[in-house]
C-alpha cells in the first residue's frame, strides 16, 4: 500500500503461497448489468473476485457466463461453493470449479440454515478435510466461532472467512470482538467474508486488523455500484492503514488538546 | 428397436442417437467445450476425452460453466 507515511508501508497480501497488493475482493453476483458489474470491479482495484458454478443455460449461455465479460488472465478467479447444504455437494462443486481450469483455490460454503445462511461448521469441517486432502487451497468461509475457525486452520485451510453479518444482509460488523480474536489467534490469512453494508462497515472491519475482506452485495445493490466500489476502495485502505498506525487508548474521560497554561486571568 | 436413446442434460430429458459421444453432445447444443465443464454420470470428464466417452441410455450429463456469485 502507498502511503505518504514511509513507517506505514504494508507487507503485501500473501494468501496460499500469491500475493495480491489490493486488500479488497469482490463477487461478481446480483449486479443489475454486465457493465457495470465490470466497471465496478474496476473501481474497487480488487484482484481477487468470486464466481459460481452453475448449470450452463442450453438455450442462452453467453448471457449467463461470467467469463464472458470478466477477463481470467486480468483477475484471479475464486470459485465458491454456494448454495451447496451438505460437505459432498460442497466438493463436487469445488471438483467442478477446478476443473474449469483456472487455479486450486476454493471458497468453501456449506450452508447449514436458509433463513440466515449461517455455515453448517460439521459439514464445513469435514468438506475441508476432503478438499485439502484433494490438493485444494481452502478458503473457508464460517461464522465467528474461535474455536471452529481454529479447527478450520487445523484442517489445513489457506484462509479462514468469518463473516461480518449474514450474507447480504449489510448489518456490518455485528461482532468486533470475535473477528479482532479470531485474527488474533489463527496464523493464516483472515479474511471477512459478508455482511458489510457501507464503506464505514469495510473501515471498521479492516481497523480490526483482519487481512481482507470480501464483498458482494454491498456493491452490487448499491444505487451507484460504481462509486460505492470506489469508496469501499478507500475505506479498506483507511482501515488498514489505521490499524497500522495504532489507534490511540480509549479514556472515559475527557483530556485537553490544548495547554491549559496561559490562560488569561 | 429405437434410434434415439433417452438421456437427462442439465435436468432436462432429451433424446439423442444412440453412441454419442460427449463432445458430439455439445456440438448439437452449440457449446464450446472450452467454455463449460462435463460431468457424465457424476464423473468429470475431461476436454481431451469428451470425444472418447459415449452416452448410453438412462445417463446424466451436467454441464457448468462460471457464473456471478458471492
Amino acid at each position: 500500500m502507498a502511503t505518504a507515511v514511509d513507517t506505514l508501508r504494508d507487507t503485501p497480501f500473501t494468501i496460499g503461497g500469491r500475493t495480491f497488493h489490493s486488500r479488497l475482493m469482490v463477487g461478481t453476483g446480483k449486479y443489475r448489468d454486465n457493465d457495470t458489474m465490470v466497471r465496478a470491479i474496476d473501481a474497487s482495484g480488487a484482484e481477487i473476485v468470486t464466481v459460481a458454478v452453475r448449470r450452463v443455460d442450453l438455450d442462452r449461455t453467453r448471457e449467463t457466463g461470467v467469463l464472458y465479460h470478466l477477463d481470467p488472465k486480468r483477475y484471479f478467479l475464486l470459485a465458491n461453493t454456494a448454495g451447496c447444504a451438505t460437505a459432498e455437494d460442497a466438493v463436487r462443486y469445488a471438483r467442478l470449479a477446478r476443473e474449469a481450469g483456472f487455479n486450486e483455490f476454493v471458497k468453501l460454503e456449506v450452508i447449514g440454515d436458509q433463513e440466515t445462511l449461517l455455515p453448517d461448521v460439521q459439514g464445513l469441517l469435514e468438506a475441508a478435510k476432503i478438499l485439502v486432502k484433494d490438493g485444494f487451497r481452502v478458503l473457508a468461509y464460517t461464522n465467528e466461532d474461535l474455536v471452529t475457525a481454529l479447527r478450520l486452520e487445523d484442517a489445513g485451510c489457506t484462509a479462514v472467512m468469518p463473516l461480518a453479518s449474514p450474507i447480504g444482509s449489510g448489518l456490518g460488523l455485528l461482532n468486533p470482538y470475535s473477528v479482532r480474536t479470531i485474527k488474533r489467534r489463527l496464523h493464516v490469512p483472515v479474511v471477512v467474508d459478508a455482511g458489510v453494508g457501507t464503506a464505514s462497515d469495510a473501515c471498521l472491519t479492516m481497523e480490526q486488523g483482519v487481512d481482507g475482506i470480501l464483498m458482494n452485495t454491498a456493491l452490487a445493490a448499491a444505487q451507484d455500484p460504481v462509486a460505492m466500489a470506489h469508496a469501499m476502495r478507500l475505506a479498506v485502505d483507511a482501515g488498514r492503514t489505521a490499524h497500522l498506525a495504532g489507534r490511540m487508548p480509549r479514556r472515559e474521560v475527557a483530556v485537553p488538546s490544548s495547554p491549559l497554561e496561559g490562560m488569561l486571568d | 428397436m429405437n434410434d434415439t436413446i433417452d438421456i437427462t442434460v442439465n435436468g432436462q430429458h432429451r433424446a439423442v442417437s444412440p453412441g454419442v459421444t460427449l463432445l458430439e453432445l455439445l456440438a448439437s447444443l452449440a457449446l464450446d467445450p472450452r467454455a463449460v465443464v462435463v460431468e457424465h454420470n457424476r464423473t468429470i470428464v475431461r476436454r481431451p476425452a469428451l470425444g472418447d466417452v459415449r452416452i448410453g441410455p438412462g445417463d446424466a450429463v451436467e454441464l457448468v460453466h462460471f457464473v456471478g456469485g458471492g
